[in-house]
């Protein structure tokens, strides 16, 4: 038996690891070791019924994927051939090559294309996968091309706003000093702040391909004039913020970042600062003033961060998403990425499939597929195995959908005009035993937790939410409190300083909408 | 050194006696107020270091903030208190937090919350008057397709059950005889 080129790899992503891939590596390392075969650790495909997910290199190229494997199923697999050449192929957990497997192929990875593939801090692996290409041709351009390049992309950030890139770009670009100094400096800032909660593609990014984060980082600096940056990732994700400084240094080491980036005039230099609990410093503004060392408290707008940001300074905050996707539009052209997508959604969206799900993870594809498609095609529908109840698109800010309106496609206006959002593309399956009034509740309860206190629609009314859907729980003057939660949502949307305020009566509206549908019996209760 | 006030909160008080507890709460911010030296706004950074050292923000340690960075004490607090993560009491010997936003809740959170506050007998967001557990909430560990999720003594878990967080928290408190039989 000639034994596989290999490396096995096993991923070392922190939700792999939350259900045992690291006691699955130990249980593998004899084995491995004995057949002269390197384990490796890479980020996860994002299959994540698969997981604990182990791949063998073989030496036709392929990689051959087993899961998900427990530490009980290794010495069986090893003895069935798992770390032969080509792997045994007839054992229950043998998935096959895995470029092949259904919850991968038809995906378009463009964001997430080194996802997995990787071991994730390694310089080999990246530039062996395209990295640098984008940041190269970046640096033969000019700023005010890079600018344009983005621009015409159609890239849109994918915090959840929204709002095109390279427009924000330009607006720092324009904004003085013309020439980089680090004494006026300019910033960009990352916000890998990702706490909506059925969201975690930040994660994955950052835990399985950090580089692409610096990459995209180096060539906003590059196109806006920046000398510093910044990564703001919450403190729940600690594993991210350990990959991350390690890539900083190796990106340091082979000079990506400091002094002259890739021998060009660009200086640039990152480092990762570290949240502290506070959702709200997921807002821009928030986290700019997380960021100098203070409250996170929301600031107005104008003045725009664009302008006047971190310190005062220009600053370009992006979500991670959106930074790491730029090396691929600058490495294969804006056309290519626009070409993805609908109408004034272009490109892909990593979109995340979490809750109650069959086939939870990621599925990266172009704007335009259906929430159906997602949820039933990709997702499986429900783990429990029972009817959908509602699943809620976008984040805790996002509407609840009922089982029936889910024909709606993923695109900015689209999903806007049937009352919901893209978000950061987090997508969360209740199965028909969800309690709707609940989470009503719920929603007003994590606003009034989460509320930074600046505005008083947003702390004083998601407490008196709390209150009045409570009073409609115990069946209480119905009409007139349902008329008072209205009045309230009202003040809440347009009378907030941010979204978290704003935009919290869309779940608390569209639960109860549908809850108000389920109680005249126009829906099958559960 | 700065006059200091010494409340209740510090806890290390009674441990070790005053003096070498404010010691140590000296010793202990200028190390980490040292280590960010240079950097732009470093209080949030410089806590985070306090709270690994000492596992909680004390009282004593605000004052000094304070001064060392040139910042009123009221800004130090001010600080302290909008973050869930700056604790100004310590916390049990072992530490659980469970994820209750609307993914996990999908899978059966608030059951496995409640089940789980019931058999250790801790509140949600207190920490057991015999010091043993602190129960915290968390909104969101990205573990959204695993829930529910949690974390016991810092490490992640998902598809978690009330028996393996029960199991998780009485072998974290069962003082491992390979290492001394620390009583800890």
């Amino acid at each position: 038996m000639t034994p596989p080129v290999g490396p096995v790899y096993v991923p070392a992503d922190s939700s792999a690891r939350s259900i045992g891939a690291d006691d699955m590596a130990d249980a593998l390392a004899a084995s491995a070791a004995q057949a002269g075969i390197r384990l490796a650790r890479n980020g996860s495909r994002g299959l994540f019924w698969l997981e604990p997910l182990v791949e063998v290199r073989a030496a036709d190229g392929l990689r051959y994927a087993f899961g998900p494997v427990t530490p009980d199923d290794v010495p069986a697999l090893v003895t069935a051939g798992l770390l032969t050449d080509p792997p045994a192929v007839d054992h229950p957990l043998a998935l096959g090559p895995t470029e092949q497997l259904p919850g991968l192929q038809g995906q378009q990875r463009v964001t997430f294309a080194r996802v997995g593939v990787i071991e994730p801090t390694s310089a080999e692996d990246y530039l062996a996968h395209g990295g640098l290409v984008g940041l190269r041709r970046a640096l033969s351009m000019t700023p005010a091309d890079v600018v344009a390049e983005v621009t015409a992309s159609g890239l849109r950030g994918r915090g959840g706003a929204g709002f095109p890139t390279g427009i924000k770009w330009r607006t720092v670009l324009e904004a003085a000093p013309a020439v980089p100094d680090p004494a006026q400096p300019k910033f960009v800032c990352i916000n890998a702040d990702e706490g909506d909660s059925g969201t975690f593609a930040d994660r994955m990014l950052m835990e399985g391909d950090p580089f692409s984060t610096l990459e995209g980082m180096a060539i906003t600096a590059y196109a806006v004039g920046a000398t510093e940056g910044y990564v703001y990732v919450r403190s729940e994700y600690p594993d991210s913020v350990a990959t991350l400084r390690r890539a900083i240094e190796i990106a340091y080491a082979h000079g990506w970042l400091g002094e002259r980036v890739l021998g060009s005039d660009l200086r640039f230099d990152v480092s990762v600062r570290v949240g502290a609990g506070a959702y709200i410093c997921g807002e821009e503004t928030s986290m700019l003033s997380s960021l100098e060392g203070r409250r996170g408290e929301v600031r107005a707008k104008p003045p725009l961060p664009a302008l006047e940001g971190l310190f005062g300074r220009p600053t370009v905050v992006n979500n991670l998403l959106s930074v790491a996707t730029v090396p691929a539009i600058l490495a294969g052209g804006a056309e290519a990425y626009a070409a993805l997508g609908v109408e004034r959604s272009r490109g892909t969206q990593v979109f995340q499939l979490a809750g109650n799900i069959a086939r939870g993870g990621i599925v990266e594809t172009a704007f335009g597929i259906s929430v159906t498609d997602l949820v039933q095609t990709w997702g499986g529908g429900t783990a429990s195995g029972r009817p959908i109840g509602a699943v809620q698109v976008g984040g805790p800010l996002g509407a609840y959908l009922g089982a029936d309106s889910l024909d709606v496609p993923m695109d900015y206006e689209a999903l806007a005009a049937a009352g919901g959002m893209v978000g950061h593309g987090g997508i969360v399956v209740f199965d028909d035993s969800v309690d709707l009034l609940a989470q009503a509740r719920f929603a007003m309860e994590f606003c009034s937790a989460e509320s930074c206190g600046k505005c008083t629609p947003c702390r004083i009314g998601s407490t008196r939410g709390v209150e009045v859907i409570d009073a409609l729980r115990a069946g209480l003057d119905r009409e007139a409190n349902l008329a008072l939660l209205e009045d309230l949502c009202t003040v809440m949307t347009d009378g907030s300083l941010c979204a978290m305020g704003g935009l919290t009566p869309m779940p608390v509206r569209s639960a109860v909408a549908r809850w108000k549908q389920q109680a005249a019996g126009a829906v099958e209760p559960p | 050194m700065a006059r200091l006030r010494v409340t209740g909160h510090d806890a290390g008080v009674s441990e070790v006696g005053l003096e070498p507890w404010l010691d140590q709460v000296h010793r202990v911010v200028s190390t980490a107020v040292a280590a960010h030296a240079g950097e732009r706004g470093p209080l949030l950074a410089v806590l985070h270091d306090v709270v690994a050292e000492l596992g909680h923000v004390p009282d004593a340690a605000v004052r000094l903030l304070a001064t060392e960075l040139n910042l009123s004490r009221a800004e130090v607090h001010g600080v302290v208190s909008f973050y869930k993560d700056l604790r100004t009491a310590p916390p049990g010997r072992c530490v659980v937090q469970l994820c209750r936003a609307e993914a996990c809740q999908s899978v059966g959170a608030e059951r496995l919350v409640a089940e789980v506050s019931e058999r250790l007998r801790v509140r949600l967001e207190t920490t057991r008057d015999d010091g043993a557990v602190t129960l915290d909430e968390v909104f969101c560990f990205g573990n959204c397709a695993l829930g529910p999720s949690g974390t016991v003594d810092g490490r992640l878990y998902g598809r978690l059950t009330a028996d393996r967080v029960v199991a998780l928290v009485e072998g974290a408190l069962t003082p491992d005889p390979a290492e001394g039989g620390d009583s800890a």
